[in-house]
């Protein structure tokens, strides 16, 4: 039953990729995720994988590269981070709307500037309406096993979108921690091969790729596009489930802890859940009924579903590492009030900026959201619901 | 989670401190723990002051923070006793191991408040006797493992000779040096407080 390992979450991304070999990576380095590149390399210099290695000179050419691939009928994948994506970001929207199932590791870290080489999710913020799967990853074992099912949700026939695999850039992408493997072929069969319908080196099909498409085709392409997004939830379900039967490990499109009687909750993504489920322990011991939710399906965004975990709390509170300086509150704050306001969940819903630029949040800070929320679970709701966690002032 | 030990490092850039930490974390994984080992990242300039960190428990680990409370402090150059709180938040049922040959009243004037106990070691002397060179890493790691009787110093010893052969695949004649540095450090190291 799997290989006991111990792996930095760059290395655990690496592992996966090598076990996926793919057809072409394409990729250039940049901090925090420079070292899945790295020991990509290592396994295409030592024969592990057959991979096409493209050491290319820019994420802009990285993704251009992986849009040739894949448009040619190969597996592309790439790695990359903060100004690397924002770089690629052109292409990021050609990539998806072309419908090429390229698999991304982003090692999340803040866009500059001021120039900062830490994490926060700015960099995925920027792209959440590009057109792109989002999955987000707690740790080294989920940012792994996310990306061994990237390729069947990716290049499913009623999805084909490019899928992205992110992690908190050095909390994750830098700690040792303890992950189970699968074993090679196990791997290689959940996978398969990738056979897409129509490509560019299929002699009997020619095909023109990325035309101009005039008034009277792009609306129709764009909601083409939409489908396919709402076709993921459906193919995420299926392959997170035959996921869990040959390993054991199950995923959703989010992860509910101690939710179902929890009064007071937290949603945030990636590293952070960790902290907060040590919290969440600490006050259950405590007697008080705190939960978690933790998003792993970012895009496609389960609306009805987390509304409906969240609409038997007194008080939810959202974690934003990303502020998106409009006055208004945080990406995921928006998205989940407005999945509770159109699934008339009425919960009390505040937000935090957090963790932003690399600073770090300890389970103090988190157990102070928990005060905060008890507080307006007995006094009811807030107009202050834009609110900072850790914040020098 | 009772068993959980948190250990923070203090280092240099360049002393080896974040590798130390990753060979511990290595070591406590292979007796069958749950790990982690992470250096705190920043833009690294060589000699500046490092920070690096390990969780070492029987259960599943998920919290995901820099250590505040620590149960053992590893300070890898003694010049940083004077620039960095190095027992900020560490228990006093806890531990700090100091490579230093300072005399345990300048170290305890220098720790001014701190009320735990203090072990140090010669990590130079013990690295030039084994090495030839001056790498303070490998002592301390045997210093820290001793100290808080994370693992059996047997095991220890056997596991870190399986390390080294895989580490110095290319290097193999440094092998002999650091394990007769492991050695002598788990000899070495004082109980001064």
């Amino acid at each position: 039953m799997g290989i006991r390992e111990r792996l930095s979450g760059n290395e655990a991304a690496a592992i996966a990729m090598k076990q996926i070999n793919p057809d072409v990576v394409a990729a250039f380095p940049i901090t925090p995720s420079t070292e899945i590149p790295q020991y990509f390399s290592t396994f295409v210099s030592n024969g592990e994988v057959d991979t096409e290695f493209v050491a290319v000179e820019s994420e802009h050419s990285a993704m251009t590269a992986c849009i040739g691939a894949e448009a040619a009928g190969a597996r592309a994948m790439t790695a990359t981070s903060a100004n690397g994506l924002s770089f690629m970001w052109e292409q990021i929207y050609i990539a998806s709307s072309l419908r090429l199932p390229i698999v991304m590791s982003l090692v999340n870290r803040a866009v500059s500037g001021p120039l900062n080489i830490n994490n926060d999710h700015s960099d995925a913020m920027g792209v959440r309406d590009a057109g792109w799967i989002m999955l987000f990853s707690e740790s080294n074992q989920e940012a792994y096993d996310n990306l061994l099912m990237a390729h069947r949700i990716a290049e499913h026939k009623d999805v084909q979108l490019p899928l992205m695999v992110c992690q908190d850039g050095f909390i994750t992408s830098h700690s040792i921690e303890n992950i189970e493997l699968l074993e090679d072929d196990k791997v290689k069969s959940f996978i398969g091969e990738y056979k897409p319908e129509h490509y560019l080196l299929n002699r009997d099909e020619p095909i023109a790729v990325g035309p101009l498409d005039v008034q009277a085709y792009l609306f129709e392409h764009k909601y083409q596009q939409a489908e396919a997004m709402r076709n993921a939830k459906k193919v995420i379900a299926e392959v997170s489930k035959d996921f869990e039967e040959l390993t054991g490990r199950k995923y959703s499109f989010f992860e509910e802890y101690k939710l179902d009687d929890a009064e007071i909750a937290i949603v945030c993504m990636n590293s952070t859940a960790g902290t907060t489920k040590f919290v969440v322990d600490e006050l259950r011991s405590k007697g008080i009924k705190a939960g978690l939710l933790k998003i792993r399906m970012f895009r496609p965004f389960p609306s009805e579903e987390i509304a409906k975990a969240l609409s038997h709390l007194k008080a939810v509170a959202v974690l934003d590492k990303s502020d998106s300086l409009n006055g208004a509150g945080g990406a995921l704050f928006e998205d989940i009030t407005s999945a509770m306001y159109t699934n008339k969940a009425q919960v009390p819903v505040i937000n935090y900026v957090y963790g932003i630029g690399g600073r770090d949040t300890t389970s103090t800070d988190i157990e102070s959201v928990y005060t905060d929320l008890a507080e307006i679970a007995t006094n009811g709701g807030t107009n202050d619901f834009y609110r900072y966690l850790g914040l020098r002032k | 989670m009772n068993d959980l030990i948190e250990i923070r490092w203090h280092g240099r850039g360049g002393q080896g401190a974040k590798t130390a930490s990753l060979l511990l974390a290595d070591a406590a994984f292979n007796t069958g723990k749950y790990i982690q080992g992470f250096p705190e990242y920043g833009p690294e300039r060589m000699g500046a002051p490092i920070t690096a960190y390990n969780r070492i428990s029987s259960t599943p680990i998920t919290i995901h923070s820099n250590i505040y409370e620590p149960d053992y402090v590893v300070v890898v150059d003694d010049g940083l006793l004077d620039v960095v709180d190095v027992t900020a938040g560490l228990k006093e049922s806890g531990a700090i191991v100091i490579n230093t040959t300072k005399t345990g009243d300048e170290l305890k004037s220098k720790l001014k408040d701190y009320k735990g106990s203090i072990y140090t070691i010669d990590a130079r002397k013990v690295s030039i006797e084994a090495l030839g060179k001056y790498f303070p890493n490998t002592p301390m790691l045997a210093a820290i493992v001793k100290v808080s009787g994370i693992m059996n110093e047997d095991d220890f010893v056997k596991d870190m000779e399986g390390s080294f052969k895989h580490k110095f695949a290319k290097k193999p004649e440094v092998i002999e040096g650091n394990m007769k540095a492991i050695k002598l450090a788990l000899e070495q190291v004082t109980k001064i407080n």
